[in-house]
């Protein structure tokens, strides 16, 4: 169809939507809204005159003036698609009987694909669009105006909605299907991703500020001959935390690896400073991998670049060469760090608890998510576990998705104060671990 | 630019500029050399990265010297604002300016106007290296890495056109622009955009017999051997599993304190006893101590 050159003059005719097209992208406006896209009600209008110029008989053009209209952050692009393609997914999208193919109406001759169904045959124009074509058909079927089928179409908004996820919240990820996978991602890519703030060194103007700021107040000064009847303040910035992942891939993980991996893909876009790591035997940083769109190829660039996917479990190395190489360059300014593994190590516990001793010392919040922790009979007795706990600030579980919201909830709640940590002697532990 | 240039003909060539830098008493492998040669004829910042104490700052230095210009530094913290860095209006002196005028009769509208006149304007750093006349100055901008992302994005701004907007007295052009050197110590990552407009150079640490040339020119006076015995001491240390490599400033800091105590051969006792002049972590010095000092010094002593 794209070589139709009858299609050309498609641009400069106003094509007027009916109502059914007009009741359908409204829906769609919704239905993106409650997917977590931030959708304007004048976005939609622009959309609904956007489809008067575009015709809908070119899916591709269709897609791309729908997303020109409806996306604003690049983010969002990748959501939109899946919405994009669950919505109109049908080859009788749309049931638009307002417009009947009649070359007597000029209205109407923008309905290219329409054209070799000039006898009005129901069946005709769905034939041809049936074959894969790249038009949105037009159902023809139903002559009363309503939607082709609001059942299916309810229920499409809900699936895509995942208002009744309750079930699925609670499922541990390792026995998701591959379908509850791509909810699961959707789910995830709808949870609100913030860190806490800091304080800045930086200042801003403020009313309520604590600081005097000096020029604002010398400028306002002279509309009043010089006397500073008000003084102008300023307060400090406050900045979002550095977020640092460190994520275990080795072979026990492997369940869970893949989701946890898209998870961080997720923070990744939704925060502005999120530094990502994995590990097996040796630390690999991934952050700039992972910036790369679509996931699916960043996960296949992670995992053609990290050598020991799926292989054995060294985390005191692992966080040590953590330290060594990147701990000075990316724990800045009270960083977050959230390691997230099962604890079965197979190195040495006692430089696993050394290392992490060091690593809560330079970082702001010690946070280690754990997938076993969701099992109410699970006890952190490995070695490892036993080494690393009293270096970890919050122990939590990270097998549902129940958990990562109580996660998201954590991490937007990190707050000013530090949590107490008591300082404990190395040597005193490592001889409680001998003793054990 | 070009002025520099012929004022100081010398720099116009990589070996020209390694002699002149040699004649600082800064040794400098040619690459680092080109880099400097390659920023003043482009003319582009230089950036230069590397670790703590391996002579980053120094350069500038030496380079202001061998121009025989000012050295302009700026050094970066968090929070670092165009108030600190550029400009900013004496704020006591207007207002005393304004209870003079209303004292003394003058018309406060001239009072007003006069305020905002460069004799209030507190010129910082930056400001000082658009506005130096006679010469291209040397601006250092030292541990960018330590100033936050907003006063990099400004700094991209003030790089490409090396002009400074105050509102109340207009645009202020560089009529030398500046020889503009950047140090960071990767304490975190630079903005790709800020690189992008740099010639960048990674100052390694040096090899054995560059650090003894080092210390030769730094420490005046020093024994030969022990000359020696300590470049051959630090380079293995830094292969050793610490938490913080001692940089070159360290090995100087160790030369001369063991000058202090008048040595003329490395000894593990006295070696141990001044270890906190090259180690600054608990850990690491106690790791040495314990297991690998007697094995340094006595190849420190072997190898020279």
């Amino acid at each position: 169809m794209a070589a139709n050159p009858s299609r050309q003059p498609q641009h400069t005719h106003v094509y007027e939507p009916g109502q059914k097209l007009l009741q359908r992208s409204l829906q769609f406006g919704r239905v993106l809204r409650a997917n977590g896209i931030k959708v304007t009600s004048s976005q939609v209008m622009d959309f609904v005159h956007a489809t008067q110029h575009v015709g809908i008989q070119d899916r591709r053009i269709f897609r791309e003036a729908a997303e020109a209209c409806l996306v604003t952050r690049g983010e969002e692009r990748e959501m939109f698609e899946i919405v994009f393609n669950r919505f109109w997914r049908s080859k009788r999208i749309l049931d638009d009987t307002d417009q009947q193919p009649n070359y007597a109406d000029p209205n109407a001759q923008q309905v290219e694909g329409m054209e070799d169904a000039e006898g009005g045959e129901d069946g005709n124009a769905e034939a041809q669009m049936g074959e894969g074509a790249e038009g949105m058909a037009i159902d023809e079927d139903s002559g009363d105006g309503e939607l082709s089928d609001p059942d299916e179409n309810d229920q499409l908004e809900s699936v895509l909605t995942y208002s009744s996820s309750e079930a699925l919240r609670g499922k541990d990820f390792s026995e998701f299907t591959q379908e509850e996978l791509e909810m699961a991602r959707i789910l995830m890519k709808k949870l609100k991703w913030e860190i806490g703030m800091r304080r800045s060194r930086r200042k801003v103007a403020s009313s309520k500020g604590r600081f005097i700021d000096a020029r604002r107040t010398m400028r306002r000064s002279l509309q009043t001959a010089g006397v500073p009847l008000k003084i102008s303040q300023r307060k400090v910035k406050m900045k979002p935390r550095a977020l640092i992942v460190i994520c275990d891939i080795s072979g026990s993980m492997d369940r869970y690896s893949r989701l946890l991996l898209q998870f961080i893909h997720t923070i990744e876009n939704d925060m502005a400073r999120v530094e990502a790591f994995v590990f097996g035997t040796r630390l690999t940083r991934i952050t700039r991998v992972l910036k790369k769109r679509p996931i699916d190829e960043a996960i296949t660039r992670v995992s053609k670049e990290v050598q020991d996917w799926a292989g054995g479990t060294r985390i005191g190395e692992s966080i040590q060469q953590f330290n060594h190489d990147y701990a000075r360059r990316v724990l800045r300014n009270g960083a977050v760090v959230l390691i997230i593994s099962d604890g079965w190590d197979r190195g040495d516990p006692q430089l696993l608890g050394k290392e992490m001793m060091r690593l809560q010392r330079s970082c702001y919040r010690l946070i280690w998510l754990n997938p076993l922790l969701g099992s109410p009979r699970y006890q952190p007795l490995t070695r490892g576990m036993q080494a690393a706990l009293p270096f970890i600030d919050d122990f939590m579980p990270v097998h549902n998705l129940e958990s990562l919201e109580l996660l998201a909830d954590h991490l937007s709640s990190i707050g000013d104060t530090r949590p107490v940590r008591r300082q404990i002697p190395l040597e005193f532990l490592n001889a409680r671990m001998t003793a054990t | 630019m070009s002025q520099v240039l012929e004022a100081v003909p010398t720099l116009d060539s990589v070996e020209a500029v390694q002699e002149a830098l040699a004649g600082q008493k800064y040794v400098a492998d040619s690459s680092l050399a080109t880099a400097i040669y390659l920023s003043l004829k482009l003319p582009k910042p230089i950036l230069l990265e590397g670790e703590a104490g391996v002579g980053k700052t120094e350069i500038a230095k030496v380079l202001s010297a061998i121009l025989q210009t000012d050295l302009i530094r700026l050094q970066c913290y968090e929070g670092l604002d165009v108030s600190h860095a550029v400009y900013e209006w004496n704020y006591p002196r207007q207002m005393l300016a304004i209870r003079a005028a209303e004292a003394s009769a003058d018309s406060r509208e001239a009072a007003m106007g006069e305020i905002f006149s460069e004799e209030y304007l507190i010129k910082r750093p930056l400001l000082q290296a658009i506005e130096h006349r006679g010469k291209a100055p040397v601006l250092l901008i030292d541990e960018i890495d330590r100033a936050d992302e907003e006063f990099e994005a400004f700094l991209l701004e003030l790089l490409s056109d090396f002009q400074v907007t105050v509102p109340e007295l207009g645009t202020m052009v560089a009529e030398y622009p500046p020889i503009v050197i950047i140090t960071s110590n990767r304490t975190r990552e630079l903005h790709d955009a800020l690189k992008r407009r740099c010639l960048y150079h990674w100052i390694d640490y040096p090899t054995i017999e560059k650090e003894y040339l080092i210390i030769q020119n730094k420490v005046p006076g020093v024994n030969d051997r022990l000359a020696k015995q300590i470049a051959h001491f630090v380079h293995d240390l830094r292969e050793v599993d610490l938490y913080k490599v001692p940089g070159v400033a360290e090995t100087l800091d160790w030369a001369a304190a063991l000058m202090a105590m008048s040595q003329r051969e490395l000894s593990s006792e006295v070696a141990s006893s001044t270890l906190g002049a090259i180690l600054k972590h608990q850990e690491d010095i106690q790791s040495v101590r314990k297991a690998k000092l007697d094995d340094l010094v006595a190849a420190a002593s072997n190898g020279s």
